[in-house]
């Protein structure tokens, strides 16, 4: 193997292109970002970087040190326009082809966005910095979701004064991932910090001075930030005969065809450990399946089975979770009480354990529980503290 | 082999805990990482990448490798 290409030079990207140089690979690196910054970390953009707390240069992953070391041909502002697998060769925006043995496709997402003028969405540093400089006391912001994502914006925009409007088509916030008690908890959590959170809401539009909703009326708000989620970075894949389907459909070595391999938000991967196909979009899975990615190109034929992990930030209540939520059909408060906003909550399917979100808990707790779902623990052995 | 730790940036994920916990642990009250060994011997250096690698926060930094 002479020439690995990966296009995407976010998280999944980066530690892709790290691993293959630890692993021994000495041919031809070329790292393709469509974004012209240096790798940089997204977390902290709904967090730190929008509170002002941090200046956006502690966001680059790595020194120029350390991304000179890797004897990359880094391709920043260039955009991957095509994929030929047969002949091995991605087409970039300008024309250029790269001709590649291996291929790891990182591409990512883009927010989903709603139809009106002048709305905000929070991916890139950019974004993130021009909505910052728009909060400010006393300002009105229109949030639209109550995901992760919108509720962190709408606790650091409380933080800073703002008068926040979060507004949410399901009938509690995020029951779809965290179960019905955990949403109406964080739910709770803004009201109590002043955000009007309005359920059960369908925006049509954004509207010159703010949001339009379904049913014609206009919430006002000098700034909006949409937030609905997003979609997988695929479209430059269209007609590569790459399987899409919300995402690189790869298998469970993260394998999209001979040769090609997807990793981070863009992959949908067969996860054996919950024996489904999942796709995931926390920070952890891009290091961890771009490191996977970059191990079974060169052979290592190793299933990636992680434990999915995430964390969010909301005034000064921090949650983490373990495991696959969204596959539960059952989720019980094992510790602590959801009314103190400190408990640990597990999630099972078929009486299996496939998740756990804790709250105001000694993360060191969690540990046990990760163990726990990793070795596919029944609801026996899941009940309490596991040891 | 140097571990630089960022610990403002920690968010207690504990990933570098459970991937190097010779040179890993984490503060009982607020999940904070420790470093217990901030120059590990060679028989820890290839956990001690893994755990920078795939800390979320990218709170690890490793010198003179």
């Amino acid at each position: 193997m002479n020439r690995i290409v990966v296009v995407g030079a976010s998280a999944a990207g980066l530690a892709a292109v790290e691993t293959l140089r630890r692993e021994g690979f000495d041919g031809t690196l070329t790292l393709v970002g469509e974004e012209t910054h240096a790798p940089y970390d997204r977390p902290p953009l709904s967090k730190q970087i929008l509170a002002a707390q941090w200046d956006p240069v502690r966001l680059a992953l790595r020194t120029p040190d350390q991304l000179a070391a890797l004897r990359l041909d880094l391709r920043l502002g260039a955009t991957a326009a095509g994929l030929d697998p047969g002949a091995q060769r991605v087409r970039l925006a300008d024309g250029e082809a790269l001709d590649y043995d291996g291929l790891i496709i990182a591409t990512g997402v883009r927010p989903r966005r709603l139809s009106g003028p002048g709305a905000h969405v929070l991916r890139t540093v950019g974004q993130a910095l021009a909505l910052r400089d728009r909060l400010r006391p006393g300002k009105r912001l229109a949030v639209v979701g109550a995901g992760f994502l919108g509720a962190e914006a709408a606790a650091v925009a409380r933080g800073l004064g703002c008068v926040v409007v979060l507004l949410e088509p399901a009938p509690v916030p995020l029951a779809h991932a965290a179960g019905v008690d955990v949403g109406q908890m964080i739910s709770d959590l803004h009201r109590a910090h002043g955000v009007d959170v309005r359920t059960g809401v369908a925006v049509s539009a954004v509207a010159d001075g703010g949001v339009r909703l379904a049913g014609g009326e206009l919430v006002e708000a000098d700034e909006v930030l949409v937030a609905i989620g997003s979609r997988p970075n695929t479209e430059w894949l269209d007609g590569s005969g790459l399987t899409l389907d919300d995402g690189v459909r790869c298998d469970q070595y993260c394998a999209a065809a001979p040769g090609v391999y997807a990793a981070g938000d863009v992959a949908r991967w067969f996860n054996p450990l919950f024996g489904e196909s999942m796709r995931i979009e926390h920070r952890t899975n891009a290091a961890e399946q771009g490191m996977a990615a970059a191990r079974n190109l060169l052979g290592a034929a190793r299933p990636f089975a992680p434990v999915p992990y995430f964390w969010s930030d909301q005034y000064d209540l921090k949650i983490h979770a373990y495991g696959h939520l969204r596959g539960h059909d059952t989720v019980a408060i094992v510790e602590g009480d959801l009314a103190e906003r400190r408990f640990l909550a597990a999630y099972r399917r078929a009486g299996r354990l496939v998740g756990v979100l804790a709250a105001g808990m000694p993360p060191k707790t969690l540990r046990a529980w990760r163990t726990a779902i990793a070795n596919g623990a029944p609801s026996a052995v899941g009940e309490g503290v596991p040891s | 082999m140097r571990i630089e730790f960022d610990e403002p940036k920690c968010v207690a994920a504990g990933q570098c805990a459970m991937v190097a916990p010779d040179v890993f642990d984490q503060r009982d009250e607020d999940g904070v990482a420790i470093v217990l060994e901030p120059a590990p011997g060679p028989e820890h250096q290839d956990a001690v990448r893994e755990a920078a690698a795939v800390c979320p926060a990218a709170a690890i930094r490793l010198v003179g490798e």
